[in-house]
């Protein structure tokens, strides 16, 4: 089987724990306003390439990977959930710590066999959560977020350890009650381990240029880390609230 | 030679180093303190160090406001003695001493080349006494004068049109390092009886090596009978070793201001000194007559004068090497041959005149990395390097198979056994350039002269591979030959006009010369042909036929990606140019070696490199060091790190650099962000446990 991928990175360093080495998936669903990485939406392109391609171009380059592993990114991962299981089942024979970055969008709460086999081999989920109310996540990304949300919650009671991402954008992902909920929304699930919070940025724009696209968001603001930080802190405020509310 | 263990010696170990010979590795390793704690031991500066320091920052300003330059002698030529004492604040400083009577002015120090002097003189609005310049053109012959006499046409043609590039035909070669740990240890009379014995013992029959040494071992006694009178200037008897930690910091310093006082090399490094300093703070620590305070003080004063090592320099010289720099470089850390690291508090206090002072260049504090490093010293020198920018690392894992553990770094890479081995500092070959002159049969692409051999130009639209790789191993063998012979010429004359005696005098007698070469363009050399053997190169030529530029169609595996095919082309280069250097008769039995190290000057040469078959245009950089070229690895850093890591040390054991640059975003996750340890279960009990 081969996958569709967009690039590797070979010196990951903000996608899990560790130095890793990092897959861009090719192919996406979701659309959302402040993509960072528009190329590689399209599903069906990018460079074929099968699991002993991407797990020799890492054995090239384990010495500098101590305390990492493999990290699959996109692009949606899950676009290609064959591929991406193969893959981490063979990364793992390895001893390979694998990690999937994803939105969870294509979970399939009625369905979810061929999850319970990724699950398996995954050591670690970081979790986009880009809105608590699934109004406002359709706004932002094209789609609801209650497979989201229910892909949470599977991964928690799989024992899938779990970090939860969020990215602040002024104006958009960044009201109080919005954020005090998706803490206690995180404060139910068991494997939480960390609580990535990001402060939006415009790099993006340069390549929406380049692609002959629209930059969606304008001239938002980037978010300064301050503002990132004090987000942190009511999502963290929901969280305790939720826990003490389970006592 | 026997002697008696003396008295300033009480309280260390005794070993080969007191009973029968010079051994300052010895010394070490029988009475060093491993240090394996972190850094909350450390204190920050003294209010005399704070007002020292600020005195150095208007005079810096000053400098800069001036130019450039603040004062420079033009008529006392700079020796060892030449100058009476110098300070900043003689009531605050711990440690003394400056190249000149002031600081910040600048020594004239015409040996190595009078020209040179005097256009560094020139630039900055003063003049060479005219006296002066008159002796050292009619009188005292230089290094350049020596050099010059001797250079073939072939050599000039060469020199001119930079397929050898920064030679040290017109200044001091620097590269080599006095242990200057010997002044503080033993004393100066001490080394004099040695160096005495040395002569005494030397051969007599009179070939011209052996007048040669004897020689040098009488300017060498003369040297160190200079260097008391240096310590006499600043009202110090050096004569006998440092009794306490702040003499033996005094007694070094002295050793490496006599050096500076009479070389402007182009590298004047200190050594491997943290560590052995380190035993005499313990020993005061340990009896109680200095704080920890007084500990810093002394090394955040003895750092600050290592920042104000200056040199009269041109501006040429200085946009070579984009600044001033000094390469007043000291190795730190590094591990045993045993196995057990050698970091001492001292390491850290070294490490912590980055906070204290501030961040700078100079000194260019080198640390010996190996993993077998202890986790706090780790972690410690990751949090200045992320703070300070300011830190070097090298490979001790790798030099340390060669050199054992008392080597230390010369300059950016090379690595030498401190008092042991030296080295005939080489300048480069540009093997990019070298690549056009086997396309151009021999003719420079932007002069557009004959300088290589006339062999046959490719013909034809296209480039083969098979072709044009004959071709450079042709013109490779021809550089190798006369660049070898360049610098035999130079390192002859530099021993002859302008001897390094104080350095040489903190050397044994029977030292390993490293004949050191190095090679610039690795990348594009390795790209280009790498575009010759998996795209097409398509050959544009101008009106006399000489091909100007080159069309690449396709795509090509690029050099940094972790990818073999390229990859390995790199290696061969390296191990062809290096087997070509090792077939010449190299001066004074010099062990051939080659480094692959541009940090600056690849900027230079790329102005002065045409087109290349790679796609790179003239003027563009041609890479730092064994670097990828800029933006051609597309896969991270560690694929590129790795396509560097198979360069073999073995070919290129002057050093193999890799300037990497990475902003602290891009480290890790932000920890004002970033909530990584999150155990849900912990947290609610927790809670709970708050009611």
């Amino acid at each position: 089987m081969l996958g569709y991928i967009h690039s590797t990175e070979s010196f990951g360093t903000v996608d899990g724990p560790g130095i890793r080495f990092v897959v861009f998936f090719q192919g996406c669903p979701m659309r959302c306003l402040y993509c960072h990485n528009p190329d590689t939406w399209g599903i069906g392109k990018g460079t074929e390439m099968s699991v002993e391609d991407i797990l020799s171009q890492y054995e090239g380059v384990k010495e500098f990977l101590k305390g990492g592993g493999i990290t699959a990114t996109g692009g949606e991962p899950l676009v290609q959930l064959g591929f991406l299981t193969e893959l981490f089942e063979s990364a793992k024979k390895k001893g390979i710590h694998t990690c999937l970055d994803t939105s969870g969008v294509l979970f399939t709460p009625g369905d979810t066999v061929k999850f319970e086999r990724l699950a398996n081999c995954t050591d670690l989920v970081m979790l986009d959560i880009k809105h608590i109310n699934s109004e406002k996540h359709k706004a932002l990304t094209g789609h609801g977020n209650e497979n989201i949300l229910a892909f949470a919650q599977f991964l928690s009671q799989r024992g899938v350890p779990l970090w939860i991402r969020h990215v602040v954008v002024p104006g958009v992902t960044d009201d109080e009650a919005s954020l005090y909920e998706l803490g206690r929304f995180i404060s139910g699930l068991k494997t939480l381990k960390a609580l990535d919070v990001l402060p939006y940025h415009t790099m993006a724009k340069e390549k929406y240029k380049k692609l002959g696209l629209d930059y969606p968001l304008g001239d938002t603001p980037a978010a300064t880390k301050e503002a990132a930080a004090a987000a942190r802190d009511v999502i963290m405020k929901g969280l305790r609230d939720g826990l003490k509310s389970k006592m | 030679m026997e002697r008696l263990f003396m008295d300033e010696w009480e309280g260390f170990v005794p070993g080969r180093w007191s009973r029968t010979s010079i051994n300052l590795r010895d010394f070490i390793h029988h009475n060093y303190t491993l240090y394996e704690g972190d850094e909350s031991f450390l204190e920050g500066p003294t209010e005399a160090t704070k007002k020292l320091w600020a005195q150095v920052m208007e005079l810096s300003e000053k400098e800069r406001a001036a130019g450039g330059v603040l004062d420079m002698d033009t008529s006392v030529v700079s020796t060892i003695t030449s100058h009476k004492a110098g300070y900043l604040d003689k009531e605050l400083e711990q440690i003394v001493g400056f190249q000149t009577d002031k600081p910040f002015k600048r020594s004239l120090q015409p040996f190595g080349g009078i020209r040179m002097a005097m256009a560094a003189c020139k630039e900055y609005g003063y003049e060479v006494d005219p006296e002066i310049v008159r002796l050292f053109t009619e009188i005292r012959k230089t290094h350049n004068q020596g050099v010059f006499d001797v250079y073939t046409p072939e050599m000039r043609l060469a020199r001119h049109a930079a397929i050898i590039t920064g030679l040290p035909d017109a200044y001091g070669r620097g590269r080599i390092i006095g242990d200057y740990r010997r002044v503080a240890l033993y004393g100066v009379d001490y080394l004099i009886e040695d160096k005495k014995e040395q002569l005494a013992t030397s051969l007599v029959r009179m070939t011209s090596e052996n007048i040669q040494l004897r020689e040098e071992l009488a300017e060498q006694i003369r040297a160190l009978g200079d260097l008391k009178k240096l310590g006499e200037i600043y009202g110090y008897d050096i004569s006998k070793p440092a009794k306490n930690a702040k003499e033996a910091i005094q007694w070094l310093y002295f050793g490496y201001l006599a050096a500076v006082k009479e070389q402007n090399g182009a590298a004047m490094s200190l050594g491997r000194t943290s560590t052995f300093i380190d035993i005499y703070i313990q020993r005061d620590l340990d009896r109680g007559l200095i704080t920890e305070k007084q500990a810093q003080e002394y090394i955040d004063h003895f750092i600050m004068k290592l920042r104000m090592v200056k040199f009269a320099r041109t501006p040429e010289y200085n946009s070579l090497f984009s600044g001033d720099p000094t390469w007043v470089t000291e190795s730190i850390g590094g591990v045993s041959v045993d196995g057990t690291p050698m970091v001492t508090k001292t390491s850290f206090r070294y490490l912590h005149t980055l906070d204290n002072l501030g961040p700078a260049p100079e000194p260019n504090m080198t640390v010996l990395w190996s993993t077998k490093l202890p986790q706090n010293f780790k972690r410690f020198c990751a949090k200045m390097s992320i703070k300070t920018s300011a830190i070097q690392y090298e490979n001790d894992d790798q030099m340390r198979v060669q050199h054992g553990d008392d080597y230390a770094i010369a300059c950016c890479v090379s690595s030498m056994v401190v008092g042991k081995e030296m080295q005939f500092f080489g300048a480069r070959a540009n093997l990019a350039k070298c690549l056009l002159y086997a396309i151009n049969g021999g003719v420079d692409e932007r002069l557009k002269i004959q300088v290589g051999p006339k062999y046959r130009p490719v013909e034809g639209d296209y480039l083969d591979y098979d072709d044009v790789m004959e071709k450079y191993d042709d013109m490779m063998e021809w550089l190798a030959a006369l660049y070898v012979n360049t610098l035999n010429v130079i390192h002859y004359m530099h021993d002859k006009y302008c001897y390094e005696k104080i350095q040489m005098a903190l050397h044994d007698r029977d030292v390993k010369r490293y004949f050191a070469t190095g090679i610039a363009g690795l990348s594009v050399v390795a790209d280009s042909l790498s575009a010759i053997k998996y795209a097409k190169v398509k050959c544009i030529r101008d009106e006399d036929g000489v091909v100007v530029d080159y069309q690449v169609e396709g795509d090509f595996p690029k050099y940094g990606n972790n990818d073999d095919r390229v990859d390995r082309i790199a290696v061969d280069i390296v191990k062809s140019f290096m087997k070509k250097i090792k077939k010449h008769y190299t001066y004074r039995g010099g062990v051939p070696t080659m480094s692959i190290l541009t940090i600056t000057s690849n900027v230079v040469y790329g102005k002065k490199t045409g087109n290349t078959p790679d796609g790179r245009k003239i003027g563009v950089p041609l890479a730092p060091g064994a670097n990828p070229m800029h933006g051609r690895d597309t896969h991270g850093a560690a694929a590129s790190l790795a396509s560097v890591a198979k360069i073999p040390f073995k070919y290129a054991q002057d050093g193999i650099s890799n300037t990497f640059s990475i902003v602290p975003d891009a480290l890790g996750k932000d920890d004002k962000v970033f909530v990584g340890d999150i155990d849900i279960q912990s947290l609610a009990q927790e809670l709970s446990d708050e009611g």
